[in-house]
């Protein structure tokens, strides 16, 4: 299978990087933005400043974090009803 | 021609049968005729409630068009037509001969306008479906649509008694807004949760789904569900409960989603993930958020059966759809990539994508009730879509580090099928307004505002920075293969289990008991015969004063257990 295996632009170190920073060019651009734009908070909390921003990047890393500790509890070997007798 | 037979459905279950039966070459055209045939016929159809039907004295009302069940029959030609698009190249007849059949009974439940007519079709999807899972040819397939197929029959059994209690109590068939509070309504709740996937109840579509064919998954995405969805639209919208059971559906499963290794069941989570807005719409029921729950049914639909076709595609070709197995795929599928790409920004909700038009008027609708605690739960939710749907699917196949498959493109009819679901995501996103039109009550909702678009932006592409923040420095979860407990977990190894403790005590009691047992047969067979021989109690001939006086007897007996 190694021999198969090129490089694709998309692997390239730069080109990864080149999206990464665009993300948080973006992020600083939304960012900016709050200073501007005109809101319409519907309970408050809503309108703090950065409020989705931190939203979205909290509960991304609650989601994240939470996965090791629920593996050691729920995850089990994949045979594990004793159901993969087949392929 | 009598009116019942110009029902959309009755037309495309003929054709399923035409399918178990015509030219093998004929079957891809008939999956992608047939639907478009019901849906210009549905548009023929005035609206109202008409079609009727007596069977055993019953009045029923085979057909009901208005803006609710006509938005959902809508979208189920459509996907249906997409589905045997994608389906072409397929000759097992019972999968062409099934998924037709099943979409049919899933239009002819959404056009029901009577309880017993809904209940034959909400049976006929469940039996029709279980084919796409048993198509698969394995045991294992076997397995998972036996148990697949035992829960969506009770589902449909606590309907038939929910409508039994209902009819008896009011004299009413009717399948309008029933409310929890009516005889039956309970029974009939929980039959729709059931099909829901309400949390608790949800493990079946985990369990199944991802076992069906290539195919058989997409079909199964599209119907059962939404059905569901349907249904508790037109009988529970409002009842308050809806909106806990929603918000939980919505958070729950995206946990699972983030350990689950094989993709199409992390799109399985993802599906459940998304009927909780769907209910939670509902839950809330007011113009704006039913408007919204179906907006975002037929969304769904589209961007969960485009989701669902790559992954079908990179099973085809690939031969596995396990993360752990997968990536790099971009250099060999780009196109199906592409499409993978479309589906995912259209579930994450990105601005020009359809679920942007159609998940933020439930949350909107949420918030203008003031449902704060369900509103949060959303938008946690909406970041949650982002993880497993937005991110996870795409990237560990597609891109992620290449494991060397070099296979080819996936097959022309499956390349049509995605591009014309990618482009009508795309459409809806860019363009709502001919979707506004149809929805059940007028829209006053205006998605493009810049708020919306930059808060938007704000929660996708933070946590979009989170991901590669978290990736790069190696603290996102690997993909491992692993099976995960979920609820089957209590019908596949708990009970199982207690029957077997039970049956082990009921052996070391068993010789006692059966002694006991034999002993009393014994008894009662010498009593019954010495009573009944010739010259028995009860065989000798009885003079008419005794009869009457035993009635006498009897019938004081049971006038004194009556009124006493």
């Amino acid at each position: 299978m190694s021999k198969q295996s090129s490089t694709g632009w998309l692997e390239r170190a730069s080109t990864v990087n080149g999206i990464v920073y665009a993300l948080w060019g973006l992020c600083a651009l939304l960012i900016a933005a709050e200073f501007v734009y005109h809101k319409h908070p519907y309970f408050g909390f809503d309108g703090w400043f950065g409020f989705y921003a931190l939203a979205g990047f909290g509960a991304y890393c609650v989601i994240v974090f939470s996965a090791k500790g629920l593996r050691r509890l729920l995850a089990r070997d994949e045979d594990y009803y004793g159901e993969d007798g087949d392929a | 021609m009598p009116e019942w037979l110009a029902n959309p459905a009755l037309v495309i279950m003929a054709g399923g049968l035409l399918a178990a039966v015509c030219p093998r070459a004929w079957l891809g055209a008939l999956a992608v005729a047939l639907p478009a045939l019901g849906l210009t016929l549905l548009w023929q159809l005035p609206l109202g409630t008409y079609a009727p039907v007596t069977l055993f004295q019953l009045e029923l009302a085979t057909i009901r068009i208005d803006g609710l069940s006509r938005i959902w029959a809508t979208i189920f030609h459509i996907a249906g037509g997409l589905a045997g698009l994608y389906a072409w190249h397929v000759r097992d007849r019972v999968q062409h001969a099934a998924a037709l059949i099943y979409a049919g009974a899933a239009i002819g439940a959404v056009l029901a306008a009577d309880l017993v007519t809904l209940f034959i079709y909400w049976e006929l999807t469940a039996i029709a479906s279980v084919f796409l899972i048993w198509a698969r040819g394995t045991a294992r397939a076997y397995r998972v649509g036996m148990r697949y197929l035992v829960i969506q029959v009770v589902s449909g059994l606590l309907l038939m008694a929910g409508a039994i209690i209902h009819y008896r109590a009011t004299g009413s068939l009717a399948f309008n807004q029933l409310g929890l509070e009516v005889p039956g309504g309970w029974l009939i709740f929980l039959a729709f949760g059931i099909k829901c996937a309400f949390p608790l109840l949800h493990n079946w579509l985990q369990d199944a789904y991802p076992e069906a064919t290539v195919t058989g998954t997409v079909v199964l995405s599209v119907f059962t569900t939404k059905l569901a969805v349907y249904a508790l639209a037109r009988g529970f919208a409002g009842e308050e409960i809806l909106i806990t059971i929603g918000a939980a559906m919505t958070a729950f499963p995206i946990f699972f989603a983030v350990i689950e290794n094989d993709l199409r069941r992390v799109l399985a989570y993802s599906l459940n993930n998304q009927l909780g807005f769907m209910v939670v719409g509902i839950g809330i029921g007011t113009e704006m958020a039913l408007n919204g729950a179906a907006a975002h049914a037929f969304a769904h639909i589209l961007y969960k059966a485009l989701l669902f076709m790559s992954m079908g595609a990179v099973l085809y070709r690939v031969g596995t759809i396990k993360a752990s197995e997968l990536g790099g795929l971009y250099k060999s599928m780009p196109l199906t990539a592409v499409f993978c790409i479309i589906g995912a920004m259209s579930i994450s909700a990105f601005p020009l994508f359809s679920g942007f038009v159609t998940k933020s008027m439930i949350l909107t609708a949420a918030a203008v009730e003031h449902h704060w605690v369900a509103w949060l739960v959303l938008l946690f939710a909406s970041a949650g879509v982002l993880d497993h749907s937005g991110i996870k699917v795409p990237f560990f196949s597609f891109f992620h580090h290449d494991v060397g498959h070099r296979v080819p493109e996936a097959p022309w009819n499956m390349l049509a099928a995605m591009g014309i679901t990618a482009l009508l995501c795309i459409a809806i996103g860019v363009y709502p307004a001919p979707l506004y039109a149809i929805l059940p009550f007028a829209v006053d909702y205006a998605p493009y505002t810049t708020a919306h678009v930059i808060t938007q932006l704000q929660l996708l592409l933070f946590a979009a920075l989170a991901f590669t923040t978290l990736f790069r420095r190696g603290w996102y979860p690997p993909e491992i293969p692993a099976l995960n407990l979920d609820s089957d977990w209590v019908y596949r190894r708990l009970a199982p289990l207690l029957l077997t403790r039970v049956r082990g005590i009921a052996d070391r009691w068993g010789d006692a008991l059966s002694e006991l047992a034999s002993g009393a047969g014994r008894r009662g067979l010498a009593l019954t015969r010495r009573v009944y021989q010739p010259d028995g109690v009860l065989a000798k001939p009885w003079g008419t004063g005794v009869m009457t006086l035993w009635v006498a007897v009897l019938l004081a007996a049971y006038l004194l257990f009556y009124f006493g």
